[in-house]
Formats: structure tokens, C-alpha cells, sequence
């Protein structure tokens, strides 16, 4: 682990990204998971993480669908990951408002232009049951 | 300590500014001010009695510091703490320890926001970066997005209904119609709620709350000078402070909030239940607010928010007075709506309530939100017999 990924963790997770992974944090002292990347265990206050790929499986814990007016509505959810860390993120390939709590989905990294800016977020979309 | 808190000081001056809209050559510094002269004039002060400043001026980075400067006020007590629009809350907790511990004997605590104006002139600023942001890829709605997150979680672990969410804002609406100073006072009905246009599911249009200018101010003194003032003081009985997120994703669960806590302290130091309280003032950004705090300050379990709000059990002529000005809902909501929760329960207490003022109000309860249901910070005012 070098010094950087330690104390430049948004760094680290970025660069995740570019390799098309979600990474998160395991403490080494708790065993608790860590997201968003810190510098310290928010569970036990210990420095001894470590970052890990997660496997982007999880279930939506809330859902919500934004309404706009000359676009279809775009979703926000809370997703619970199984490796036991929350996030926001958007279900992507369904309708935002079929979005339901408790919809098993997998992660996607996707490509976002913004402003002439190149940027990649995680994304959802539901597994097939 | 929480005993010598208890009932140690009184708020005396209670006042807003000019509220609803007010014109884009107004300033939230000049709200904030006229609200304080209003307060201190309320308690026969003037702001050279002042020795202790509290408040938030909306966009001000350093807001103690322009009041004093705009108000001619040297304080030696000074606190502009910033949980969001719980802020006023904290500063009567806040203010109640520097009073008791005589680093202040007079203190203001004032705000002042010209949101709405704000917003038709696109005067409003863009703050600076503060840490990397993991929501703001998703591009949620916010503050909106995030409530929606915890009323659509609280739908599906309880039964919540888009009905009893309207409910509130019917209730907070009849509530507001009882109030000269409201800004929204004519009627309104369940089906209109519903049938209002979706901003971010489930909420409407008319479940979120207003947007106006407006500001407020309390003048707060130790109980020794408490009735040296030409009104009934309106003791500080309890006070409790909570958070445990700042961001709705990092928020252990979404149906339980940190109130919880907040509510527990306020009542252990206030001594009193909550089948006591007379009135009850709730930070209502959101018509699921007030399902949740019911909920979270012990007005019924957990779960039974919705059902404990139907029939109009919270409105004018129900069992539980609740958001008697009319709430953010109705009656105003320049950003930070904590600081009128602390007004009309002050002013139920004193019996000036006009046509909404209920019968024997011994016991108010105000309770603050800041941030995304993060801050939570309750508390309980008493008239002069519970002190």
C-alpha cells in the first residue's frame, strides 16, 4: 500500500474508475467496509485500510425518480453493495419509476461528458432473476 | 449541569422580519437586522444591551461578524454555528450555557434570507469546492431527492401513504389560513396535493416547502432578569442536539433519525414527557418531516407516523397542535426554518397567538432539521408555572 493511496484515497478511487472497477475500503482493525474512501476507519477510527475491488452486486435500499420536463425522468437510489457499504447511484436501463426497493442490481462503469469534461461514475442496472 | 440549564433562562424577545417577498433591492443582513430591533424592542432592549450575538445571515461566510459590525453590537460572546436550518436551535442550547455560565447576560439570536428574491435576479452565489463529492455524479435534486429517498423507505417498511404525507400539508395549509403572515393561506384539499405535478417521487410540488424571504429573532436573558421585561418569558426548560450524517447516503437508516437522541436529552432535562407538551413546532421542509419526527420525539411509535396524522389530528381542532404558524409548508421558508419554530412556540406560551392561539399552553416543543435530515436539535420551552 503506498503513502498516496492512504492519504489521497478520492485519488485512488478514481483511478478505480479508469480501470473500470468500484473500489471501497476494508479496515484491517474492525473489519468493517468503508465508503466514501477516507483516511480513517469511520467504524473504529483505525488508519490500517485497505482498498478492494467490490464485485458491484447489491440491492436498492431507497429509490427515487427526478422528474424533468422535456426529459424522461432519471433515477436516484441508495444501493446497499454486499460487501456491506452504501452508495448513491442511478438505475440506468429500466424506467427510473420501476425502480424497487429491494431490486437486486450490478454496477456498470459509465462514461460521462460534461462541459467538455471527461468523467466516469457507477452505474446499476437490475439483474436478471 | 442539565439540571442548572433547566429552567436557567427565558426567552423574552420573539420577532420576524418582513416575510413572503420582499423585493430584490433588499438585502438578508437589513432582514436579519430589522428582525433584531423587533425582538430587542419586544423585550424593551435595544441592541446596546446586547453582549452575546448568535445567528446565521444566508451566504455570509462570517455572519456574527457582519451583524455585529451592521448592528453596531461588541460582543463578548459570539457563535455562528452552521448545522443547517436547525442552526437556531443549537444557538438557544448554546446561548442557555453562555447565559448560565455569565459569558453573556443579553443575548440575540438572529437570521435574516432573501431567498426568494434571490432567485429572481440569479443573485445566489456558487460555493466553493469542500471535499470530493460521491452524490453529486447522480445528479440528485437536492435537498428534494434526498427526503424523497427517506419517504419512499418509509413507505415501504410502514404502509406511508401519498395520502397521509397530503395530510400534512392540508393540516400545515388550515393552519396557515388562521395566520395573517402566512404566504400561502387559501384552502387546499388531499386530491390537490396529489394531482400537483411529481418534482422527485413520491413527492409533489405542494410536498415540498415554500420558498420565501424572511427573517426572525429571540432575545434571550438568565432567569434572574427574566421578568424584567414587558412580556411573559418563555422559560428554556430542555434542549438536546444530535447529528450523525451530513450526506442522505451516509445516513445510518433513513426512517430513524438522529431526533431520537436529540428528543431523549431535551425531555431528560426538561423533566416532562411527551404527553405533556401543549404545542408542537416541527422543521417541516418536507411533508414526511413531520411523519418521522412524531415518530422520532415520541409522539408514537415508530412506524405509525402516517396513521397518528390522519383525520386530522395535527390541524386546527385536532388532538395535537402541530406547526400552529402554518409550518414551512405555508406559512414561510426562507432556507432555514428553525428559528420560526422557536417564535410561534413562544408565542403560544405567552397566549399572543391571534386566532390560532391554543387554550393552556403551559409546555412547546420546537424542534429543528438542518442539512438532509442530518442536524436534529429539540427544544422545550415552559411558561413561568413549570419553571
Amino acid at each position: 500500500m503506498n503513502e498516496d493511496e492512504v492519504l489521497a484515497p478520492h485519488a485512488h478511487y478514481l483511478d478505480g474508475l479508469q480501470q473500470r472497477e468500484l473500489r471501497y475500503q476494508r479496515c484491517h482493525d474492525c473489519g468493517g467496509s468503508i465508503f466514501y474512501p477516507r483516511i480513517l476507519c469511520h467504524h473504529c477510527g483505525s488508519t490500517r485500510l485497505e482498498f478492494a475491488r467490490s464485485t458491484g452486486l447489491g440491492t436498492v435500499y431507497s429509490t427515487t425518480a427526478v422528474t424533468r420536463r422535456e426529459e424522461p425522468s432519471y433515477s436516484i437510489c441508495l444501493v446497499d453493495l454486499d460487501e456491506g457499504f452504501r452508495m448513491m447511484s442511478s438505475v440506468v436501463t429500466i424506467r427510473a419509476e420501476d425502480v424497487r426497493i429491494g431490486m437486486r442490481v450490478i454496477a456498470d462503469i459509465e462514461d460521462v461528458e460534461a462541459n467538455g469534461n471527461a468523467s466516469r461514475r457507477v452505474v446499476f442496472r437490475p439483474v436478471a432473476q | 449541569m442539565t439540571t442548572e440549564l433547566r429552567a436557567g433562562t427565558a426567552i423574552v424577545g420573539a420577532a420576524e422580519s418582513d416575510l413572503g417577498e420582499v423585493g430584490t433591492g433588499r438585502y438578508a443582513i437589513e432582514l436579519a437586522a430589522q428582525a433584531s430591533l423587533r425582538a430587542l424592542a419586544d423585550a424593551g432592549l435595544t441592541t446596546r444591551d446586547v453582549d452575546g450575538l448568535f445567528g446565521i445571515v444566508a451566504g455570509h461566510f462570517l455572519p456574527t461578524l457582519d451583524l455585529a459590525e451592521y448592528l453596531g453590537i461588541r460582543p463578548r460572546y459570539s457563535d455562528s454555528t452552521m448545522t443547517g436550518g436547525s442552526a437556531f436551535v443549537s444557538h438557544v442550547h448554546h446561548a442557555a450555557v453562555a447565559l448560565m455560565s455569565g459569558s453573556c447576560d443579553i443575548a440575540l439570536i438572529a437570521y435574516g434570507s432573501t431567498a426568494r428574491s434571490d432567485g429572481r435576479t440569479g443573485r445566489l452565489t456558487l460555493a466553493p469546492p469542500e471535499q470530493p463529492n460521491y452524490e453529486a455524479p447522480y445528479q440528485p435534486r437536492l435537498p428534494i431527492s434526498a427526503y424523497a429517498l427517506a419517504a419512499t423507505r418509509h413507505m415501504y417498511e410502514f404502509g406511508t401513504t401519498r395520502e397521509h404525507m397530503a395530510e400534512v400539508a392540508v393540516a400545515a395549509r388550515a393552519w396557515a389560513h388562521l395566520n395573517p403572515a402566512a404566504f400561502k393561506r387559501e384552502p387546499l384539499t388531499v386530491d390537490n396535493v396529489l394531482s400537483r405535478p411529481i418534482i422527485s417521487t413520491p413527492f409533489g410540488s405542494l410536498d415540498c416547502c415554500l420558498v420565501t424571504d424572511g427573517g426572525g429573532a429571540l432575545v434571550m436573558v438568565r432567569r434572574d432578569r427574566a421578568t424584567d421585561h414587558p412580556v411573559r418569558p418563555a422559560y428554556l426548560l430542555g434542549a438536546g442536539e444530535a447529528h450523525h450524517h451530513k450526506s442522505i447516503s451516509q445516513m445510518p437508516s433513513l426512517t430513524t433519525t438522529a431526533a431520537v437522541e436529540s428528543a431523549t436529552r431535551a425531555y431528560a432535562m426538561a423533566g416532562c414527557t411527551p404527553a405533556e407538551i401543549d404545542v408542537v413546532q416541527l422543521y417541516d421542509a418536507f411533508t414526511i418531516n413531520p411523519i418521522l419526527f412524531l415518530e422520532d420525539l415520541g409522539f408514537c411509535p415508530k412506524g405509525e407516523g402516517g396513521p397518528f396524522i390522519s383525520g386530522g389530528r395535527i390541524a386546527p381542532g385536532g388532538e395535537l397542535p402541530v406547526n400552529t404558524n402554518g409550518g414551512g409548508l405555508s406559512y414561510c421558508h426562507p432556507g432555514m426554518f428553525g428559528i420560526f419554530t422557536l417564535i410561534e412556540a413562544v408565542r403560544q406560551l405567552r397566549g399572543t397567538a391571534g386566532a390560532r392561539q391554543q387554550p393552556d399552553v403551559h409546555l412547546a416543543l420546537a424542534h429543528g432539521n438542518g442539512g438532509h435530515l442530518a442536524s436534529q436539535v429539540t427544544a422545550i420551552l415552559g411558561d413561568a408555572t413549570t419553571v
